[in-house]
């Protein structure tokens, strides 16, 4: 183990703009990934939701 | 059907695909967060300061993963791309679609990454070196796929042009490989390769290995939700769509 505190850990020897600023961006991306895929699929469902489609139900009445 | 045999082309129906991705979405999952997990408690807390780059060079944790991904993204949906021209199948298509997204996070992440860690230790965010230049123009391919099939209304014929631009774009992949051999660049070789030991400690070349195997399950698990998605979105006429729909 390298830290001897947390604040020691969070500066990352001088370099933690650096170091945090990338594992940052990267937790942002895939973040915004994972979302904007949760917006798209509800975007169909919504779609869908707005059209009824027959079913056996609406057939048979 | 002889039952030794696997057909592949029985998961080439997209109905079929969408059932067995959305089995192996939660495992990968699953492993991409247990292993990211791992591999920022090995890279940011077990592995020592480097000698020479003090802690700057943890940004390699993400970078290394981050730039291995961009070029494996590539070729493998250049691959799907190509599966669709030759086979003219659907799917192909659709996961070639699925990969580009996410193949150009992980370029402007290997950029990004790049970037914060060429500040500190060249002086320069950056530098029009031969690795950087033709990264960058990784990223300009994965948006010329997409903007090229998005600018296509015959979804078909979007699929058969951006397939064919992927494929060209390949020769795109040994010049980033390579460029740090063939050209003298300011960014350095590569520490770890095939064909001879890692000139690197243990725990860091570890917590790196881990995390590019991290990213990798990531890559595989967002791809498949992608494509499970266009699949949704391109046959929502067929009737199984439909179901799928009005049950969830």
């Amino acid at each position: 183990m390298n830290w001897s505190s947390w604040s020691d850990f969070a500066a990352m020897g001088g370099y933690g703009l650096y170091v945090w600023g990338s594992m940052g961006m990267c937790a942002l991306a895939l973040a915004a990934e994972l979302s904007s895929l949760k917006l798209r699929r509800r975007a169909i469902r919504r779609e869908a939701g707005g059209k009824p489609v027959a079913t056996l139900q609406d057939i048979k009445t | 059907m002889p039952s030794k045999e696997i057909n592949w082309f029985h998961y080439a129906a997209p109905q079929r695909f969408y059932t067995l991705a959305g089995r192996m979405v939660p495992w990968f999952g699953a492993a991409a967060l247990l292993l990211a997990a791992a591999g920022l408690y090995l890279g940011l807390w077990l592995a020592p300061t480097d000698a020479q780059q003090g802690d700057a060079y943890r940004i390699i944790f993400v970078h290394v993963p981050a730039a291995w991904m961009s070029m494996v993204v590539y070729l493998v949906m250049a691959f799907w791309g190509g599966v669709g021209l030759v086979f003219n199948s659907r799917l192909s298509s659709m996961m070639a679609c699925a990969l580009a997204p996410t193949g150009a996070l992980m370029t402007f992440l290997a950029l990004w990454t790049g970037a914060l860690w060429g500040k500190p230790t060249w002086g320069a965010w950056w530098v029009w070196d031969a690795r950087l230049t033709s990264e960058l123009v990784l990223l300009f391919l994965y948006i010329g796929f997409m903007a090229l099939h998005a600018s296509i209304d015959d979804t078909r014929r979007a699929d058969r042009a951006a397939g064919l631009l992927a494929l060209v774009g390949v020769v795109n992949i040994p010049i980033i490989y390579f460029s740090v051999k063939w050209w003298n660049t300011l960014h350095q070789g590569a520490s770890v390769s095939l064909t001879k030991a890692p000139s690197m400690a243990t725990p860091m070349l570890l917590g790196m290995l881990v995390m590019a195997l991290a990213f990798w399950m990531y890559c595989i698990a967002v791809a498949l939700v992608r494509a499970r998605i266009i699949v949704l979105e391109r046959e929502r006429h067929t009737t199984w769509v439909q179901r799928e729909l009005e049950a969830a």
